[in-house]
Formats: C-alpha cells, structure tokens, sequence
C-alpha cells in the first residue's frame, strides 16, 4: 500500500475522536435522570413500563380520541383511580405538578425537544 | 437466430396483451359487472347518491341570535366577545391585520352583504351583529382543507385541530364569512412595549403558536362538561343554542316561532347561525 505511514496515523486519531465522548466519560452513561414522582397518586393511568417508554403514543392517543373524536371521557384503568381528563393540562399535569421536575428531567438527557408546550399551557412552578 | 428471434417477440407480445387487459377483466369481474362502460357508470352512480345525501344526520349545533336584544343592551356584545376571548386567550396584537376573532361585531350591511340594504331603517343599520363561524352543515373551509386540521365533527361542529394546521391558509380563502384567523405572529409574545397578547393566559385552555389558524369550535370542550358556549352564557338569553336536528329541542322552538335570517345563504353553505332581526 502506498503512503502507509501517512494512513495508518490518520486512521488511528480519526478512530480516537470518533470514539472520544465514550472513553472521555469512561463509559459512564452520565447521572441518570430522576423524574419526580408525584405525591398524591401511586399509580398512572397505565403500568410505569409501558408511561416509560409509551407516553408519547398515549398522549397522541388522547389527543386524537379528544379533538377528533370528542372522546374526552374519563380514563379509568389505574388501581380504582379515576382520572377525569384525557388532557395534558387537565390530566397528566394535576399529578405530574412540575414540567421541571418531570418532563424536562428526562427530555433533557435524552435531548428531545416535545412541542407540547407551544400551544399547551405548563403548570406554574412552584420554587 | 431468426426462428428465435420470431419466438421471443410472440411471446412478448403475447405478454404484453395479457398485462393489459388481464387486470382490466378481473376488476371489472370483482365489481360484478359488464365489460368496458361499465365502470364509468358506476363511479357516476356513486357520485350522485352521495350529493343526493342531504338528509340530516346525527346532531348539527346551531345558535340563534337575537340581534334586537343586543342592539337594546349596549355592552352586551362586548361582554359575549370578552368571556369568549378571555377563555380561549385569544390573542390581542393591536392591530386590524394581525387580529385574532373568534367573536366579533359586524354591521348589518357588512354581515348580510346578499340582503337589500336599500331603505332599510336606521335602525337596523346601528345594529350589533355578533358573527361567529357559522358551523356550516356543508363547510367549505372542510374541503379546502390539505391536512383535515379543520373537520367537521359528530356534533356538528366544525372542529379546528391545531396540532395537525401547516398555516397554508386555503380555509381562509375557502370561508364566505371571514370567521377565520392566522397568527401571523407569536400569541404568547409581547408588543414592543412589554404588554402580552394575552392579557390574563387562562391556565385551563391551550394557546395556539406562530402559523396556525384559528377560530370558534363552539365551545366543544365546555359542551362535553355539559355546559352553554361562553357566548350563550354570557348573552342573557339574547343567544340560544342547541341541535338543529333535534326537532324537539328548544332552537327549534325559537326557529319556529321567528322570521330568522342566515348569512350568505346562496354560498350553499347552510349556515347553522340563524338571526332573529
């Protein structure tokens, strides 16, 4: 092969910063989000596996079943709890009481940018 | 070579005339029809049984507006205007070009363009007409629509769903009524001198963003709950509402017993707005 003294060197630091974020955080994926739980409930409207990695299907569920549909009827599949609203405002937040707490927790770390609060009106944060 | 060369094309053509009319033939086999004409009719059949559905079907909300009770309570259409806006915080951008209704007063020659206004009284000329959408049993805004962010829903209602508008504005063009407004600009935002859009943001309704349009959906979120459009609410019975199909219901009764009007009536939009004058 020719100029393999120029290539091989290249390729070693192009491989070395391709992969500086993993051995620069020694393969620590960074502190792990913690959501905020709420207080008043223990449970949510469907199993905490399915909220973690679901909830975006479900809200979208809620909202075509309430704006297209006029399905705004309580959800009542949580532990004998009814909750009133199928609505983000009016559901979700009256538990989940901090966008900061909850939402952005998560969201943050997983650097995804919902744009629910373009329209939808946050709770106000209390500190 | 030249033996082959004849067998190839057969086949070929062979190929392409089975190509062509085998799925010809099997469409028209699965419609249970004829050859040939056959599937033109059908389209056309199809087509005029569903113009000819003009039987009302299903809840059609409508209001009736008493015009002469507001013209005898000065303020009252502010007041109608107010609950609405404030409720579904609609944005005030202080200017005619930018400005968001979902409510609004118009003149009597203004709102009923298609009605003679010669010699009509004085009277009726300073009267407030509150004009909202008209909910329209045959909505063209609907057809305009790319999206169907705009739909007519199963009360009758036509809906706005703002998650789905692209703001391209053709509903706009589509509506005869003008009861439709784009956010030309961002409704959480402020004026150059610190003053918000929204004076008061109500926490239990959502705002709209930049590049969406918007407009009245009759209060369909305070209907679920078993409550009258803030309008009605607010108008002290000079509005009445309810289900135009419904033949017992109390709009009805009101329909029956006054000369009502409709705005723009020749659009074929059959308006669900009627005025008592």
């Amino acid at each position: 092969m020719y100029d393999m003294k120029k290539i091989l060197p290249g390729l070693i630091i192009f491989a070395g910063l391709m992969t500086f974020p993993i051995w620069y955080n020694g393969g620590d994926a960074g502190t792990l989000p913690k959501p905020e739980k709420p207080s008043n409930a223990k449970e949510c409207v469907r199993p905490t596996e399915y909220m973690r990695t679901s909830h975006m299907q479900l809200l979208n569920e809620f909202r075509d079943t309430v704006v297209r549909e006029s399905e705004r009827g309580a959800i009542k599949e949580a532990g004998g709890v009814t909750y009133d609203d199928k609505s983000l405002m009016l559901g979700c937040m009256k538990c989940h009481v901090s966008k900061k707490k909850f939402c952005d927790e998560c969201h943050t770390y997983a650097a995804v940018k919902p744009y629910c609060w373009d329209c939808h009106i946050q709770p106000k944060e209390t500190n | 070579m030249d033996s082959k060369r004849r067998k190839f094309l057969k086949i070929a053509g062979l190929g392409a005339i089975a190509g062509v009319t085998a799925p010809m033939a099997f469409n028209s086999l699965l419609k249970g029809e004829a050859f040939a004409s056959g599937g033109h009719g059908h389209e056309a059949a199809e087509h005029g049984s569903a113009h000819k559905d003009a039987v009302p079907q299903g809840k059609q909300y409508g209001l009736v507006v008493d015009v002469k009770k507001f013209g005898n309570q000065p303020g009252l259409g502010r007041k109608c205007i107010h609950a609405c806006h404030s409720l579904h915080n609609v944005p005030d951008f202080g200017n005619k070009k930018d400005e968001i209704k979902w409510i609004w007063i118009e003149k009597y020659e203004n709102a009923f363009t298609e009605h003679s206004h010669y010699k009509r009284n004085e009277e009726l000329h300073k009267m407030p007409i509150m004009t909202l959408c008209n909910h329209c049993a045959n909505p063209p805004c609907v057809r305009a629509c790319p999206t169907q962010a705009t739909f007519k829903n199963k009360d009758g209602i036509v809906m706005m769903d703002y998650h789905r508008c692209i703001g391209c504005r053709f509903c706009m063009a589509a509506c005869p009524y003008g009861a439709r407004s784009f956010n030309w600009r961002s409704p959480r935002g402020a004026n150059e001198l610190g003053k918000p859009f929204i004076k008061r943001i109500n926490p239990d309704y959502p705002t709209r963003m930049r590049g969406v349009v918007e407009k009245c959906t009759l209060c369909n979120e305070r209907l679920a709950h078993g409550k009258l459009p803030a309008c009605v609410e607010a108008s002290n019975g000079a509005m009445v509402f309810g289900d135009l199909n419904d033949p017992g219901s109390a709009i009805n009764k009101v329909l029956s017993e006054n000369f009502t009007i409709q705005r723009k009536p020749s659009a074929g939009t059959n308006p669900s707005i009627f005025y008592i004058l």
